[in-house]
C-alpha cells in the first residue's frame, strides 16, 4: 500500500507516511536533486517550480519558487542541517505567501520496506498554532487543486 | 478566506489537542453511530466514568461534541459541524501533498527505468 498517512503528533508536530516502490538511494535523490524536485514538487495541476536551488550539505540553500503562469507565485526559502546519504534529511524551511511562515523544522526519513522505500517526514513547529495555521494553509492550497479538478470535470 | 481563518484557528487548535488521543478517536467513532451517555460510553471503553466525562470534557470544549439534557442524563452527540471542518482541512491538505507523491511515484519509475537501461 502506498497510502499517505498525515498525522498530528504532541501539540507541535505534524507526521507524513508514505511508501514509494523505489529503493531509498532514489527517492533521497528525487528529494535533493533540483531536476528532479521540479518535476514534483509542484502542488495543485498546472503549478510548476521555474526556480529550485537546493544546495545538498550541512548548511546549504534552500530556495523554490512556484508558479502558476497565470500571475500566480509563491516561494519558500530554508536551509539544510544535517545529511545521511540515502536516510535522513534535516532541513528548515518557511513560506512566503508572502508573508514569512514561522520557521518549519523538518526531519525525513527514507526507511527500506521490502523492495520499496517507507519515507517519515516529521515537521516541528514553533508552537500549537502555528501548526494550525499551517493545516490552514493547506487548506487553500488544496481548495485551488480541488476546484481546478472540477473545473476538468465539467 | 482570511476572516474565516481567523475565526477557526484557535478552535482548530483546540481541535487538533481533542483528536491527539486515540481513546477520544474511539469515543468520536462511537458518537458518530448515534448518541450515548456517560455509562453508555464507559462500558465498551473499559474505562471509569470520570475518565470519560475528561475526555469528553476536552471534546465539547473543542466543539466536537456536544450534549442536551434529557431529565437526569445528559446524552452526548457527535456535532456534525465541527468534525467537518476538521475533516476538510486535513483532507485538502492530505489531497495537495497526494497530487505530489503521484507524480513523485513517476519521477522514481522513470530513474529505474533509466538504470536499467543504463545497465543492459
Amino acid at each position: 500500500m502506498n497510502k499517505l498517512t498525515l498525522t498530528t503528533e504532541g501539540d507541535t508536530h505534524v507526521i507524513v507516511t508514505r511508501r514509494f516502490a523505489a529503493p531509498p538511494q532514489a527517492v533521497y535523490r528525487a528529494h535533493i536533486e533540483p531536476e528532479l524536485i521540479q518535476k514534483w514538487c509542484l502542488g495543485p495541476e498546472g503549478w510548476t517550480m521555474p526556480v529550485c536551488i537546493s544546495e545538498a550539505k550541512p548548511g546549504g540553500a534552500i530556495h523554490y519558487e512556484w508558479a502558476n503562469g497565470k500571475g500566480g507565485a509563491f516561494h519558500l526559502t530554508g536551509e539544510y542541517l544535517e545529511l545521511e546519504p540515502y536516510r535522513r534529511i534535516v532541513h528548515v524551511e518557511r513560506m512566503f505567501l508572502p508573508d514569512r511562515t514561522p520557521d518549519n523544522q523538518v526531519e525525513t526519513r527514507f526507511d527500506p520496506d521490502g523492495d520499496g522505500t517507507l519515507m517519515t517526514i516529521r515537521m516541528t513547529l514553533p508552537d500549537a498554532k502555528t501548526r494550525a495555521c499551517m493545516l490552514g494553509t493547506g487548506m487553500e492550497y488544496g481548495m485551488e487543486a480541488g476546484y481546478q479538478r472540477l473545473e476538468g470535470m465539467i | 478566506m482570511r476572516l474565516y481563518k481567523l475565526l477557526l484557528m484557535d478552535r482548530l487548535d483546540a481541535t487538533f489537542a481533542a483528536l491527539a488521543d486515540p481513546t477520544r478517536r474511539a469515543i468520536l467513532a462511537r458518537l458518530a453511530k448515534g448518541e450515548a451517555t456517560v455509562t453508555e460510553l464507559a462500558e465498551p471503553f473499559k474505562m471509569t466514568q470520570p475518565a470519560i466525562s475528561q475526555h469528553l470534557k476536552v471534546l465539547e470544549d473543542a466543539g466536537l461534541v456536544i450534549s442536551r439534557v434529557e431529565g437526569t442524563k445528559r446524552p452526548r452527540q457527535i456535532a456534525k459541524g465541527g468534525i467537518e471542518a476538521m475533516d476538510k482541512w486535513l483532507a485538502m491538505l492530505r489531497k495537495a501533498l497526494q497530487q505530489n507523491y503521484e507524480r513523485l511515484d513517476t519521477v522514481l519509475a522513470s530513474m529505474e527505468q533509466q538504470k536499467e537501461g543504463e545497465q543492459r
